[in-house]
């Protein structure tokens, strides 16, 4: 995750909270999605951004996950996402994101 | 009239000590973490210069193998070396350190590179024999500095230092005391830019038939921009490197849009030859220093040699019809408009799919679609996917939605109309483009009708837009006839049907009587 989205990251969690931030990711794979989400529970794992030992614990989730794809108006999603729904390995990128919720998670 | 695309050249250049000294995952990790184990291990991952000769996508991106070609070897590449590695190609070369940090000296005018008088007399005669250095440029080689000069410019005056082989061997000073745009760093990068530039251009000039007096315009689509604290951006790349090719004839501008760039400087520049405006317009871009090295962490920590150790440039000319190049078909031009938005699907619906419902064609009409070429050797081991691969996909699943494409021949399209990534991650330098040379050939002498080249960019960095960016175009084979002769034959077309239906009408009313 670049260092000014990492910052900003951060900046939102202390403005608002980290219990009220839920962090939305559009990777392309369940490698890039973990890494991401990793990034906001755990810390940045390059130790080069400003998160760098920093364990927020946020929500994170993908926008092709089943929790937040049902949250969305249906006709926006397949306007905005459904092509690239085809396209994702969606099932890898849940599990991914499933495993590092788990692992990291605090809310 | 059609704007043709009559010669392309892509060149690389090996810098193996700017990967470390220059490369911003590198200058960010000295300022963050200066102990790292990552600055310690970098030098054991730097490749040999002949290892960098011998990797497929090397020669894939100057046209020893073609992406076909690159695709028959089994991924990944880094740990292959293959039989094609030679320096030159015909549409360019793979320049090697010692003779690119002379070059930097040939183009630059306000004696601001200094190299060591050692280093030049070593390696002068060596430089003398590379395929496209002229006269003009012999003669710019200064007999250099001496090695405490160059040292003492360093510590002491900011210069931005020049190494080969782990040592000193020369440095850009600053051009101004206090002026960051003019400071050692911007001026080594935008130097390292020019002279890029120049080598690809000069290749361009020497692949291509195109008298130089008839190259009356050059667009320099980098990424890097040239001024001072007045004019940061004022410009100009293009003038600077057409100045030491010797294009006399030409002017030229600067066009920026981070990736897109290329793609915006070829529709621009087809379309100044198409109106009249110019004889001939090139397109050049040298390389990025910044990108060096930039995904090296993730190479590093995977066992992998740094991959990204080489500038790219490359350049097109665009001329007046010759009957028989590709042409660049400005009919139909796909573009991301500012009301675009910026999911995937708008994105390429709008670079893709509008220009082709325009032109009546479908998604299968285009032999071969050219995205972001990235190397997926290089983003793939750093967690960022096989980059070409998704765009096909989502050409693919844009065509699948539209009912052109059934849903089990999606991984079929991409083998079919897709490539295989070989461009170094040099920002501007993979984004379409590169296939331009490939795609000329098959449009002549291979089997090829319409190949659709699509820049897109990232405007967010700039920090001045959210918009994403892009715009597309189409090469296709140029049948030979002029557009004002198929023109003619098109009303001739319509005159005959009138007067065969007039005709028929005739004839039945004269049966009815």
């Amino acid at each position: 995750m670049d260092l000014e989205n990492q910052k900003r990251v951060l900046d939102f969690s202390e403005k608002h909270g980290a219990e009220n931030i839920v962090v939305l990711l559009g990777a392309a794979d369940g490698e890039g999605a973990g890494l991401a989400a990793e990034t906001c529970m755990a810390g940045d794992p390059t130790f080069a951004g400003p998160l760098t030992g920093v364990s927020l614990g946020l929500k994170c989730y993908h926008v092709c996950e089943e929790e937040v794809k049902s949250e969305f108006d249906e006709a926006v999603y397949e306007e905005q996402v459904s092509m690239m729904e085809m396209v994702l390995d969606v099932d890898e990128i849940a599990q991914e994101m499933q495993e590092i919720r788990e692992e990291y998670c605090k809310f | 009239m059609k704007a043709v695309v009559k010669g392309s050249a892509y060149v690389l250049a090996h810098v193996p000590e700017m990967v470390i000294y220059n490369g911003t995952t590198q200058t960010t990790e000295r300022v963050v973490n200066p102990e790292s184990e990552y600055l310690k291990e970098i030098r054991n991952h730097l490749r040999k210069y002949e290892d960098v000769l011998a990797y497929a996508p090397n020669q894939c991106y100057i046209g020893s193998i073609c992406p076909q070609e690159l695709g028959e070897i089994e991924f990944p590449w880094y740990d292959k070396k293959i039989e094609q590695n030679n320096r030159y190609s015909k549409f360019g070369e793979i320049m090697p350190e010692e003779e690119f940090l002379i070059l930097m000296q040939v183009v630059d005018e306000f004696d601001l590179v200094f190299l060591d008088k050692d280093f030049v007399a070593k390696f002068k005669e060596q430089f003398s024999k590379c395929e496209i250095v002229s006269e003009h440029m012999l003669e710019r080689i200064k007999e250099g500095h001496e090695a405490s000069e160059i040292k003492r410019l360093v510590e002491e005056e900011h210069a931005e230092g020049l190494y080969h082989e782990g040592e000193l061997v020369g440095c850009v000073r600053r051009a101004h005391d206090i002026d960051q745009n003019l400071n050692a760093h911007v001026m080594h990068e935008n130097m390292v830019s020019k002279a890029s530039s120049v080598l690809a251009l000069a290749h361009l000039i020497k692949n291509s038939d195109v008298p130089v007096e008839d190259i009356e315009y050059v667009i320099d689509c980098s990424e890097e921009a040239c001024g001072d604290m007045n004019q940061r951006g004022g410009g100009n790349f293009a003038k600077a490197a057409a100045e030491i090719v010797q294009l006399s004839a030409a002017s030229g501008s600067d066009t920026r849009s981070f990736c897109a760039a290329p793609s915006h400087a070829i529709v621009e520049a087809a379309a100044l030859v198409k109106a009249g405006v110019f004889k001939a317009v090139a397109v050049t871009a040298g390389g990025s220093t910044a990108k060096l090295g930039m995904n090296g962490k993730d190479h590093v920590k995977k066992g992998l040699p740094i991959l990204e150790d080489c500038l790219g440039g490359f350049a097109v000319v665009i001329t007046q019809d010759d009957g028989k190049s590709p042409y660049v078909d400005l009919d139909y031009v796909g573009h991301h408009a500012v009301g675009t938005g910026s999911a995937p699907q708008a994105v390429i619906s709008s670079l893709v799919t509008d220009p082709l419902d325009k032109a009546g064609l479908s998604v299968l009409d285009v032999d071969k679609f050219s995205p972001e070429m990235q190397n997926p050797d290089i983003t793939k081991p750093a967690g960022a996917g096989d980059v070409p691969l998704a765009n096909f996909k989502m050409i693919a699943a844009l065509a699948v939605k539209r009912g052109e494409l059934e849903r089990s021949e999606l991984n079929n399209f991409t083998k079919e109309h897709g490539l295989e990534g070989f461009a170094p991650t040099q920002g501007h330098i993979p984004s379409g483009v590169p296939y331009i040379g490939h795609a000329c050939e098959a449009l002549t002498e291979g089997d090829m009708n319409r190949v659709m080249i699509v820049g897109k960019g990232s405007l967010f960095l700039g920090r001045m837009t959210n918009l994403f960016d892009g715009i597309s175009f189409m090469l296709v084979r140029n049948d030979g006839q002029s557009e004002e002769s198929s023109a003619v034959s098109k009303s001739e077309i319509r005159q005959l049907i009138g007067e065969s239906l007039r005709a028929f009408a005739e004839n039945i009313l004269e049966k009815a009587e």
